[in-house]
């Protein structure tokens, strides 16, 4: 596929209407791709693929447990199901069911994970997904993606329909999704991709905050702060050797639209424990309580997760 | 002493619980699905068809009758809860795909099937056994609406009906009529004694019409030792030299030949 040439268009359709589009296109040339919807056809932008698929498109109803389940009998007949639905309801609803059957009996699941972080605005507490990582990485052989932009969302797609293993694929940020890479490039599952240099800092993100974190390398870039960011598109497994690489930063940032416990932030701090850093950790996620729900754009200020907010979050610890 | 089939698997429970010892095993349910599994595998076609022992806690019914039909070697049957082993308490998936499901948490039994029966389609069978205290859980019934939506007239349910669960008796603890509901799911809904072999293989021969079928079989937890037969003590319990001892010579009365 021409990702490059695509690239405007999947930047549009935002990370959820690219997953539509490339599965579409991958079914094409790959007949064992199933898409698996729990009543959410259209808005997982699986309607196309509907459309041209139906002997391989099946909406079980609104039934998350029964998605997995049905998924993985699939699975171990030879077909590649893709379950798609809001990140909340796949990975908290189905919970035991992907333990049970993807990370205990190994089928090869792809669960699809829509609307992540708050992307869901004004749905509220109940449809954002904010523990999501952290439950799935603790069970053992699923693969957790979290794509930066939509390019990278196409090209996770294109791995998980040639992939036989399970994997979480989580999709974050809104339409008109920020695109991070112009160019195409070739995606390593398990190895981050250093999108900036600089020896001062360093700033880790992941999905929709890879953009973010290039902005706030920007603020800190006029203060005369150089810092370097890296897009950490696969949380499990974690790139050790690149986080041990790069240990010898005073301050290391993680930024996730995630709960600080469980994702992103935590599997760099458990690896950086394991190498005896010394330096400080600050990781930028969602702490504390739920708040009173509101816009995409609410909550990531009420979160302190827009590019001004972690911007003087960094400066105050550097003043520190 | 010569003993049925019937027997002969209740032997083979009974000799395991007694090996392993004060670590116990689930005798009870164990007994109640004995004829169950033995029809299903009366009609199997391993190149085709799949077994999915949805209740987990009656993997040591499931191993007797792999043993006695010489699916599993004696020497796989008496490593039954060994540390590390193969064939554990509830069963878990084998690399040489003897046992293709692990189990042990209830009601997920169903709807994988109902994926191997899609994917199966005009190609082989699957059954699937599921307690009647199982159907308790709400997943059971999501998988029964996609079965009738996709029309699996390759899948079985046979719900080990002993009226048992846990707490004591199903009925007092959810009272309901499980032959309607199944009905009401829209599939073709059979009962009948679920410790005759014979009776059950008439049930997974019969057509379906499209549909999915659920045989219900009426059971006793415990079948075949009465002291053991509805008493929930011995759900999963050790068992003594002494009470082996009186329920072999219970098998041989009522099974020898």
């Amino acid at each position: 596929m021409d990702f490059e040439k695509n690239n405007r268009m999947y930047s549009l359709l935002g990370q959820r209407g690219t997953f539509g589009v490339v599965l579409n296109e991958m079914a094409k040339e790959n007949d064992s791709i199933v898409g698996i919807s729990a009543d959410l056809t259209k808005t997982s932008g699986l309607d196309r693929f509907a459309t041209n698929f139906p002997q391989r498109f099946y909406n079980v109803g609104i039934a998350e447990q029964n998605a997995v389940a049905f998924a993985a009998g699939l699975a171990d007949q030879g077909r590649n199901p893709f379950v798609c639905t809001f990140s909340n309801f796949a990975t908290l609803r189905s919970n035991e069911f992907i333990r049970h059957f993807m990370a205990y009996m190994g089928c090869g699941v792809k669960v699809v994970g829509l609307g992540s972080g708050f992307a869901m605005g004004l749905f509220g507490n109940t449809h954002y997904a904010i523990e999501d990582i952290s439950v799935i990485r603790s069970m053992p052989n699923i693969t957790i993606l979290s794509p930066c932009d939509c390019m990278e969302v196409a090209k996770c797609v294109e791995f998980c329909s040639q992939y036989d293993g399970p994997v979480y694929l989580r999709l974050s940020g809104k339409n008109n999704n920020p695109v991070v890479n112009k160019r195409d490039y070739s995606l390593r599952i398990g190895k981050g991709i250093v999108c900036s240099e600089g020896d001062d800092i360093i700033l880790y993100a992941t999905g929709s905050m890879v953009s973010v974190a290039l902005n706030v390398a920007k603020l800190l870039e006029n203060r005369g702060i150089h810092a370097k960011v890296i897009n950490i598109h696969t949380i499990k497994p974690i790139d050790k050797q690149l986080i041990m690489d790069n240990k010898d930063y005073p301050i290391i940032v993680t930024m996730e639209e995630h709960s600080v416990l469980g994702g992103l932030g935590t599997a760099i701090s458990e690896t950086l424990a394991q190498c005896s850093y010394h330096g400080r950790v600050l990781c930028m996620g969602v702490e504390g309580n739920y708040k009173n729900p509101g816009t995409y754009e609410y909550m990531m200020e009420q979160n302190g997760l827009t590019e001004d907010k972690i911007f003087e979050r960094i400066i105050e610890e550097l003043d520190a | 002493m010569d003993m049925s089939l019937e027997g002969r698997i209740r032997k083979d429970i009974l000799d395991a619980a007694k090996m392993v010892g004060p670590v116990g095993a689930h005798i009870g349910p164990s007994l109640s699905l004995v004829e169950i599994v033995a029809a299903i595998y009366k009609e199997f076609n391993p190149k085709c068809d799949s077994i999915i022992l949805s209740k987990g806690h009656g993997a040591l019914g499931l191993y007797a009758v792999m043993h006695q039909f010489g699916i599993i070697t004696d020497e796989q049957f008496v490593s039954f809860e060994q540390n590390g082993g193969e064939f554990p308490g509830q069963p878990s998936r084998s690399p040489n795909n003897q046992i293709v499901y692990s189990s042990g948490s209830l009601g997920m039994g169903l709807p994988y099937a109902i994926g191997l029966a899609e994917a199966k389609k005009q190609k082989g069978k699957v059954y699937v056994v599921t307690g009647d205290g199982e159907l308790n859980e709400g997943s059971n019934w999501e998988g029964a609406m996609l079965a009738r939506q996709l029309n699996l007239d390759n899948l079985t349910v046979i719900v080990d009906h002993n009226g048992m669960q846990s707490d004591g008796k199903c009925e007092n603890i959810l009272n309901v009529n499980i032959h309607e509901v199944w009905k009401a799911f829209g599939w073709k809904t059979v009962q009948c004694d679920g410790h005759s072999i014979e009776q059950l293989q008439c049930m997974l021969k019969d057509k379906t019409d499209g549909r999915p079928k659920v045989v219900i079989a009426d059971t006793i937890k415990g079948k075949g030792i009465s002291f053991m037969e509805g008493n929930n003590d011995w759900h999963h319990c050790s068992l003594s030299e002494e009470k082996y001892n009186l329920a072999v010579a219970e098998l041989e009365e009522t099974y020898g030949l």
